[in-house]
């Protein structure tokens, strides 16, 4: 029968509490950057010249249909023969942005396209002006929409992050694979490692909850 | 010495996506199984079953699935067996895939009617029955465009097999860059097979998905 021993990883929790912050933080860049691209290339995608169209679908295909693993190995194996060496922690960055960036681009369009020209020919004729229109009549209804998906590729994209320990960048996962040759208690330091995970989710899906709750008061209207 | 990226190289990694073809249908057929005992149990009246579901889908949706593998990977030695990558990537790509087709089957059996259910009831048919000649047969229908979209991600997924160890696609892809030191052409290579394999999947999904809707618009 085999003997769990929880006490070394116990003892270097501060070590996986580092790690799990790394984590934290560098998802939320990664979303925050990763929705100023998306939104750029949602408005590339609705109204922007037909060239940059088709860049914009490029990207969208090839990510989706490739791996993120091989994505990371891409940028940070790749980079440096066009002369930019990323450290991990950035080349990390770099492929979660670029990754959400597609997903991102698909959930906000289809927010877009789900408000009806309607709404903003009513604008017009309430004689709101352009910056009105696109703040109260196109984003928030819009944002309202994709929120539910925006939030569960986030915790998807924070789930993600775990893989880019593979180029030593240090994450929680970095810092248990660190843990696990220190300790070989290698089953107690990954069931620690995936219930921090679990947290994190569970505790980002709460926050996403509570902040849909108060951001978007007032009723849905159909 | 350095190898140079050839012809060679490049039927090597070719070669290799056999492996990544392989885990895939083995994880979507013992993903199949288990969704479809997830979806069941998810809507089952039985309590102790939807909450047993439940929590193993939040379990596997809400933890990364490369934890998902090492837990498998150094689990096998606990319960006594030799670690072995294979089966380690297998199981734990299934109880993965169980998880994710478990959710997407459950809506679509709700998405069936409700007086579907109900009329099944009327006319005297049991559980076994409804589920059977009534509700299933419709819900397959709905199931289809999700499913082939499930399975690029599943595809996908696959390549993190390669950190425990299973020589796939992607890991056959290191292999020959430590040789060969060309990274462009040779994750080029390995990311346009991925794309070869996604790609065909993720149009199929997206024209039956909007088939489907164009149907069912009211």
């Amino acid at each position: 029968m085999y003997d769990f021993n929880f006490a070394p990883v116990l003892a270097a929790f501060d070590q996986l509490a580092i790690g799990a912050w790394l984590t934290v933080r560098l998802s939320c860049a990664a979303m925050l950057i990763g929705l100023v691209v998306s939104i750029f290339c949602s408005w590339g995608k609705t109204s922007g010249p037909k060239i940059l169209r088709a860049v914009i679908d490029g990207y969208i295909e090839i990510i989706r249909n490739t791996p993120f693993l091989v994505q990371i190995f891409f940028i940070y194996f790749g980079m440096p023969s066009l002369g930019l060496r990323l450290s991990p922690n950035s080349a990390a960055l770099l492929a979660l942005v670029v990754n959400f960036g597609a997903y991102g681009t698909e959930i906000i369009r289809a927010g877009i396209e789900s408000i009806h020209k309607g709404q903003v020919e009513a604008g017009w004729a309430l004689g709101l002006s352009r910056a009105q229109i696109f703040r109260y009549i196109i984003m928030k209804p819009a944002l309202r929409t994709v929120y539910p998906a925006l939030t569960s590729q986030f915790i998807y994209l924070m789930l993600n992050t775990s893989v880019v320990s593979v180029i030593s960048a240090d994450d929680l996962t970095a810092a248990g694979n660190d843990l696990q040759s220190a300790t070989f208690a290698s089953f107690e330091v990954y069931i620690t490692v995936t219930l921090i995970y679990l947290a994190l989710s569970v505790g980002f899906s709460a926050l996403f909850y509570a902040i849909e709750k108060m951001t978007f008061k007032y009723p849905l209207s159909r | 010495m350095i190898r140079v990226f050839g012809w060679n190289e490049f039927l090597i990694i070719v070669v290799a996506a056999q492996w990544t073809i392989a885990l895939s249908a083995i994880a979507f057929a013992g993903g199949s199984i288990g969704g479809l005992l997830m979806a069941l149990m998810r809507v089952s009246e039985v309590r102790a079953f939807r909450r047993f579901a439940t929590g193993f889908i939040r379990l596997f949706q809400g933890t990364p699935l490369l934890m998902q593998l090492f837990l498998v990977y150094f689990g096998m030695n606990i319960v006594g067996f030799a670690i072995n990558p294979w089966i380690a990537a297998a199981v734990a790509l299934a109880l993965h895939a169980s998880a994710f087709l478990g959710e997407i089957w459950r809506g679509c059996i709700e998405a069936v009617p409700k007086g579907q259910r109900e009329a099944a009831t009327a006319l005297g048919l049991r559980y076994y029955h409804s589920m059977r000649y009534v509700i299933l047969p419709q819900a397959i229908r709905i199931a289809v465009a999700p499913t082939v979209g499930f399975l690029v991600q599943l595809i996908k997924g696959t390549s993190l097999a390669s950190i425990i160890g299973f020589t796939e696609l992607t890991r056959q892809g290191q292999i020959i860059n430590n040789a060969t030191f060309s990274p462009f052409l040779v994750f080029g290579t390995v990311a346009a097979i991925y794309f070869l394999l996604c790609w065909p999947l993720s149009l199929v999904a997206r024209r039956m998905e909007t088939r489907f809707s164009r149907a069912t618009a009211r």
